[in-house]
Formats: C-alpha cells, sequence, structure tokens
C-alpha cells in the first residue's frame, strides 16, 4: 500500500525520493556523531605517566561519514520506496541450488574428507608441513562429530541443550581415567603382557565412553526432560557446568584443573606409532615419521563422523526417529497416538550423549591430557551454533557449518595481510571475533533457518519432495 | 434406534464399550465436569453435544488421559460388556486393566495418555488440528503406527540392520497408510507436507491418522468444525465407513446438528458440566431441557419445565 502511493506520488513533486533520503542520513549521521563523538572522538593516553586526553577528530569524521553516505546509499538503492519489493516465496537460493546439487554433494564431500590427508601432503610439499592443515581437519571433523551428535538432540527432536559439553567431557574423562588406570593396566600385564593395556585402552574404551555417555545422557534426562523450552535450555545448561565444575573439584578422582596427562596414544589396532622395531613404521616398512599417528587419527575421526552420520539417517527412517521429529512438531498430538513421549525424548538424548561420548573419547586420546578447562561453555555453544547454522536437522548443513565455522576460525587468525592496508601497529587476530559475529549476524538475517532449510521426508509414496523450512517446527523443547 | 436383538435394551445399555461413572472435574474452584455418568454403546456413533463451555472437550480429555480426573471412573470394555463383579475385581486390585483371553476391561482414569491411545486403543482428534506440519502425510500415518512399528523394528536394532523382517513390516506399515489415504480421499497429496493441505483435508487426515493405530473407540473433537456443507456429508460417509466396516464406535463432540442428527445413534446432552438429556437423537431433540439449554429460556419457564417433569431444582441447578 505504502509502495504504491510513493509510486504515485512519484512525478507530482520535484524529487520525492531524494529528499527524506538525505533528511533520515542526516539524522542518522547525527545520531551517530553524538555516539561516536565520546566513544571515537576522545582518547585516553599515558603523557609522563599521568592520564591524558587525546582527539581524533579525523577518524571520528571518517566514522561518521561512513554512517552518513552509508544510510544515503541505502536509501536511495535497497530502501527506496520506489524499488518493487520482491516478495518471493518457496524455496531460496540455496535450497534450489541445494536440490540440483544435492545427488552430487555428499559424494564429493566424501571424497573430499577421504583424499584431504593426500591433498593436504601434495600441496603442502611434504608429510610434516601437511601437519597443520591435517590437525586442522582432525579439528573440523571433530566439531563435525559433535554437531551430528547434537543435531539429533535440538535438530531433529526439538529438545534445547545448552550442555552438550558434558557429554563430551564424560566421554574424554572415561578413556582419560580408564587408560591410566595402574590395576587395570596391572591387571592385563598380568594376562597379555605389561604393553597390552597401553596399546588397546582405545580400542576398547571407545565404545565404552560411548555406553557412559550415552548412561550420563539418560541419568541428567531423566529430571529434566519434564521441562520445556526455556527451562529446558537453563537446567542443561547447569548441568554442563556441573560436571565439569564436580570435574575441577573431585580432586581424589580427576585430579581436579591439572587435568590428567600421559594418556596413552592412539595405536594402530594394537601397534603403536614410534620408531622401535615394534612400532608402525617398522611393521609397514616405512621411515618413522610422527605424522603417521596424526594421518591414521584424522582417519579414525572421520571414520566416527561417518558412523554418527549412518546411524543418525538409519534412525531417521526408523519409527525411533520419525516419533522424535513428531515430538519436535507436536508432543500433544504424539501422546494421543501412544508415543511415550519420556522414553523417546530420553533416547534421543541418549543417542546424542552417546555420539558425544565418542568424541570425547577421541579427543582425549589426540590431545593425549584433559582438564576441565577443554569443556566450557564455549564448547557447548559452538556445538550449538553448527546445528543452528547448518540448518536444524539436516546432516550436510551441519557438516558445511561445521567446516565454515572452525575452518573460518582459523583462517580468520590468518588476517596478516590487513596489516599491508591498516599499518604495522594494527593487530588483526584481535578482530577475529568481530568478524565473525559480523558472518553469524549476516547468515541469520538471510538464512534465518540455517544453511539447509529444507526438511528431506524419511519416506515417499511415488515422489521425494523436499518440505519447505515454513512448515516445519524447531521444537518447544 | 439402535437396540440389542436379545434384550429390547438399547445397545449402549446391553453392550456398552465405555463407562462413564460419576466423573467429577474441578479445576480450583470451578466444575467443569460436575458427576457425570453415561454409556457408549459398542458399534455405535455417540455424540456429545452442549452449549459452549459446557465441560464436553473436558469430558474428553479425561477419557483420553489427557486429564486426571478429580473423582469418577472410566471403564473401557475389549470384546463384550464386562461384569460388574470383573469392574469390582479391576478396580480393588489397583491395576490399570485387567486383561482375558476374549475381554479386557481397562479403568483409563488410572492410566496415562500415551497408554490410553496404545494400550486401551482409544484414539482422538483435536478441536484445533494437531498434525505433524512440517511431515509427510504419509510420515503423518507412519508416525500413528509407532508403537507396532517399534516392535516390528526390534526396538530399532533390527532397524538399524535394515533385517527383512523389519523391511515387511514397514511396507505393511506403508500399505495400511495408503488405504486410509484413500479412504479420505488423499492419496495423490501422500508426498506433500501435511501442513500444506486445505482445512478440510486436514481434518481428514486427522481421523486417518487416529485409524492408522487401530483404535476400538475413536473420539473426535468437533470434526465437521470449518467444513463446508459438502464435506461435513462426506464426513458422515467417511464415519459410517468406519463404523461398518473395522467396527470402531465412535465418540464425537460436534455442533453442526445436521451431523449429530444425521449420523448418532446415541446423544449425550451437557450443560454446565452436568448431563441435561440421554437417549436416541429424537428423543433429544424433543427434550424440553435440551431446547432449554440451546435456545435459552427465562428462569420462569425453565422452572415451569422441571415442574413439569416433576424434577427438583437441585438435580439441574447444580452450578447455575
Amino acid at each position: 500500500m505504502a509502495v504504491q502511493t510513493a509510486e504515485t506520488a512519484a512525478p507530482a513533486a520535484t524529487n520525492p525520493v531524494l529528499g527524506p533520503a538525505f533528511k533520515d542520513a542526516l539524522i542518522a549521521g547525527l545520531i551517530a556523531l553524538g555516539l561516536f563523538g565520546p566513544l571515537i572522538g576522545f582518547e585516553t593516553i599515558i603523557i609522563d605517566g599521568a592520564l591524558g586526553l587525546a582527539y581524533r577528530p579525523s577518524l571520528l569524521a571518517i566514522m561518521v561519514g561512513i554512517i552518513f553516505f552509508g544510510r544515503l546509499l541505502l536509501n536511495l538503492t535497497i530502501w527506496s520506496p520506489n524499488r518493487k519489493p520482491s516478495t518471493h516465496t518457496g524455496p531460496t537460493f540455496f535450497d534450489r541450488a541445494g536440490t540440483r546439487m544435492g545427488p552430487g554433494v555428499k559424494p564429493a564431500l566424501l571424497a573430499f574428507a577421504v583424499l584431504f590427508p593426500a591433498i593436504a601432503v601434495f600441496s603442502q610439499g611434504g608429510l610434516n608441513e601437511s601437519r597443520y592443515l591435517i590437525d586442522l581437519g582432525i579439528l573440523i571433523l571433530t566439531y563435525v562429530m559433535l554437531g551430528w551428535g547434537l543435531n539429533i538432540v535440538v535438530g531433529l527432536a526439538g529438545l534445547l541443550d545448552l550442555g552438550y559439553v558434558a557429554f563430551y567431557a564424560v566421554g574424554a574423562y572415561t578413556y582419560a581415567l580408564l587408560a591410566t588406570s595402574a590395576p587395570i593396566n596391572d591387571f592385563f600385564a598380568g594376562l597379555f603382557g605389561a604393553t597390552f593395556w597401553a596399546n588397546w585402552a582405545f580400542w576398547f574404551c571407545l565404545p565404552m565412553a560411548g555406553i557412559f555417555a550415552g548412561v550420563w545422557g539418560m541419568i541428567l534426562g531423566f529430571p529434566v526432560l519434564r521441562l520445556r523450552g526455556d527451562y529446558l535450555a537453563i537446567v542443561t545448561l547447569a548441568f554442563g557446568e556441573i560436571i565439569r565444575l564436580v570435574l575441577i573439584n573431585w580432586v581424589d578422582f580427576t585430579n581436579g584443573g591439572a587435568g590428567i596427562a600421559s594418556i596413552p596414544r592412539a595405536t594402530f589396532f594394537g601397534i603403536p606409532f614410534n620408531a622401535g622395531p615394534d612400532g608402525f613404521a617398522a611393521l609397514f616398512g616405512l621411515p618413522f615419521s610422527p605424522m603417521h599417528r596424526i594421518v591414521f587419527l584424522y582417519f579414525v575421526i572421520l571414520a566416527l563422523a561417518l558412523l554418527t552420520a549412518f546411524v543418525t539417517v538409519r534412525l531417521r527412517r526408523l519409527p525411533v526417529g520419525r516419533a522424535w521429529e513428531a515430538l519436535r512438531e507436536d508432543e500433544i498430538a504424539c501422546r494421543s497416538l501412544g508415543i511415550n513421549t519420556t522414553t523417546t525424548k530420553l533416547s534421543a538424548f541418549a543417542t546424542g550423549a552417546m555420539f558425544g561420548g565418542f568424541a570425547g573419547c577421541f579427543f582425549a586420546v589426540r590431545a593425549g591430557f584433559v582438564s576441565p578447562e577443554s569443556f566450557t561453555f564455549d564448547v557447548s555453544a559452538m556445538i550449538l551454533a553448527i546445528v543452528v547454522l547448518g540448518g536444524m536437522g539436516s546432516q550436510i548443513g551441519v557438516a558445511v557449518a561445521a567446516a565454515v565455522m572452525m575452518g573460518g576460525m582459523e583462517m580468520l587468525r590468518n588476517l596478516g595481510f590487513l596489516r599491508q592496508i591498516f599499518g604495522n601497529d594494527f593487530d588483526p587476530s584481535l578482530y577475529r571475533m568481530l568478524i565473525f559475529g559480523f558472518a553469524m549476524v549476516a547468515i541469520m538475517i538471510w538464512k534465518p533457518r540455517g544453511l539447509v532449510s529444507t526438511r528431506d521426508p524419511t519416506i515417499f509414496l511415488k515422489e521425494r519432495k523436499a518440505v519447505s523450512g515454513d512448515l516445519v517446527k524447531e521444537g518447544h523443547g | 434406534m439402535a437396540t440389542s436383538p436379545a434384550t429390547g435394551l438399547p445397545r449402549w445399555e446391553a453392550d456398552p464399550i465405555l463407562i462413564v461413572e460419576h466423573l467429577f472435574m474441578r479445576f480450583g474452584g470451578l466444575i467443569a465436569v460436575n458427576d457425570l455418568s453415561f454409556k457408549v454403546g459398542r458399534g455405535d456413533i455417540t455424540a456429545l453435544i452442549g452449549p459452549n463451555g459446557a465441560g464436553k472437550t473436558t469430558v474428553f480429555n479425561c477419557i483420553t488421559g489427557f486429564y486426571k480426573p478429580s473423582e469418577g471412573r472410566l471403564i473401557l470394555a475389549h470384546g463384550r460388556a464386562p461384569t460388574p463383579g470383573e469392574i469390582a475385581e479391576v478396580t480393588r486390585i489397583g491395576e490399570r486393566s485387567l486383561v482375558g483371553r476374549d475381554a479386557g476391561v481397562f479403568l483409563l482414569e488410572r492410566m496415562p495418555d500415551y497408554l490410553v491411545s496404545g494400550e486401551a486403543k482409544v484414539a482422538r482428534t483435536f478441536q484445533n488440528i494437531r498434525l505433524f506440519t512440517g511431515m509427510t502425510v504419509l510420515e503423518n500415518l507412519m508416525v500413528a503406527q509407532h508403537n507396532a512399528l517399534m516392535v516390528a523394528s526390534g526396538y530399532s536394532l533390527k532397524g538399524l540392520f535394515g533385517l527383512p523382517s523389519w523391511t515387511k513390516a514397514q511396507r505393511a506399515a506403508t500399505e495400511k497408510a495408503t488405504y486410509w489415504l484413500d479412504k479420505v480421499g488423499l492419496t495423490d497429496r501422500a508426498d506433500d507436507p501435511a501442513g500444506d493441505l486445505p482445512y478440510g483435508a486436514q481434518r481428514r487426515l486427522e481421523i486417518a491418522r487416529a485409524m492408522c493405530s487401530e483404535p476400538i473407540l475413536l473420539c473426535l473433537d468437533e470434526p465437521a468444525a470449518g467444513l463446508n456443507p459438502r464435506e461435513s456429508l462426506e464426513l458422515n460417509t467417511l464415519l459410517r465407513a468406519i463404523r461398518a466396516e473395522h467396527g470402531t464406535s465412535i465418540l464425537l463432540i460436534e455442533h453442526d446438528m445436521s451431523v449429530v442428527m444425521e449420523i448418532s445413534d446415541h446423544v449425550v446432552v451437557l450443560d454446565y458440566g452436568t448431563k441435561i438429556s440421554d437417549g436416541s437423537p429424537e428423543a433429544v431433540k424433543n427434550d424440553p431441557r435440551v431446547i432449554a439449554a440451546y435456545l435459552g429460556v427465562d428462569e420462569d419457564a425453565v422452572e415451569e419445565v422441571e415442574a413439569e417433569l416433576h424434577i427438583e431444582h437441585s438435580a439441574t441447578g447444580a452450578i447455575s
């Protein structure tokens, strides 16, 4: 309506767009001047040991100028009343691109993930030189796996879990405590030889870490899952913190804030990665390199992540997975169809926690050291951001989001080129989080439902049609 | 009027599937349902009617386990009418149900909502449609078969490895869903999201979804609300077909008198949480108390009518 009036009025006035646009930009500029005046215009400096004030009128003028001209430009282009609003419903560009490339994307990404160590070695010109890239690959894949695990809880079942890091911690400490346990080591030393437990601990503890984390998921889930929405989010957040505080304070058991060090490293199914005659390199006739272990770890986390994806995709097509999604859509309707919502929620919580536990076990074996410092709320927030950014419930979206978030964060460390623009005093790494924040805000404006917002139906009669994200509910906890 | 051939009693007296006894539901000081007793006949279409706020949906929520009644007993009988001895026995032993070979007695007030649906086989629909809007029509019907499929998938273990027994069960479930899609005329839209369907189709889908859980008693909360006359007619045909082909008893709340009078065998009228009339549609239609409750008459007229019917004032005027 407003657009129409503006259009019809256009020929009558001399210049109906420029006038108001200029006025609006001027007001914005004045507000910016008022705000930036004290914030940017003054700078406190130390002169001869005393606090003094410096003035930065040119910087202030630049900032206010940016606001004024930026606003004017926007008023004349995007916000111009003459511009016809483009209302398009249905699938967005990304969704359409997703459907077109959909069949090809997954195999391509999988192939890239499998070939990544080789690509890294060739591009960096040597095994040792590729360490940074492969380490980054391991980090990204860990978060892909955590994202997929949390996706079961948040994306499928619609339960907002802010304490997912608790299960990551349970998995990591399960491995750390069991692998460094002297009684277990002695027990197996008596049966199979002195190095048995150190060599095999990871492969025994990996399933146990998953089981323990799953059991913890149930124990924590049982009292929590009566709550919904914001209350559930706050209590899960608290449980995440409680686990961390217990790890810090139960010094006898967990060695407190000092953490647990010298955890046995991963082995090639019992063959250690060392330079000795029984080591991996000697047995396979390769020159010894510490990178063998890193590359092996890369494939271990790749396998674990793929297992997570496979199980999740399979579960989605089973009654339990459909019940999770139905729970997200409408809990009351679920109960009217005879679905026990408590056990369904618990199963989602426990399955998600189990994969968190696997990832935690992997974290412990990769780092060789665990401490409560590694399991702060930041990690939970990061994983949740990956799930939300990727598009809740979407496997491929979460994988891409994890790669973008973790890889992007790393790439932002290498902003050295900005020095050439802003001078040598400029520290680009300080702006890392700012740029990251801008990117997040931008994505939430243009893709509020995540990178992949459509839902893939689990069963179809004649034709598989993606369900528009507008119809899919986020769940109420 | 549906009468039992053997006894001459109406079917809801001779072979009740649901017996509501002295049901009370209090919300703080408000008494929503006040000492309500009625019976639903096996194979009957029973209508629960009454003016707005009479407590009909509250009764539904009590029957389907969404509310715990403040007082009262809700007896659901599988197979055949329970004897008073059986009812007394299951009440005394404190169990939720007593299931024999040919019959079962369920005390619905003791069961949580998901068991009322899953074990006692009472399915329901909602006044404001509750579909899984982000899932396809077919998926909605698959979710409705959750409990059966959960067993068939070996609680996900068999399904995770894709064992043949699970694939077979899944195919059977899909066939059942297609059967119901065909019944409600939604086969062409099977792969569309439920939220994309027009209103009337959503109502039909909700009924199909409830039927996929294989209920013996189907509770419909205003199934004709928002339907046009043609759709109401189709609904009548659908409900009759459900009763005739599946033997499912139907209990419905409805304001649309054309539906109520057309298809129901038995009508129970509520006003202010109390039953004011109970009987065949003809009997109810001519009941002066029903007319008074629906059309509204002044106090004198109510008293006159009551005097005529020799009813003490306290019986009907409990809340009013």
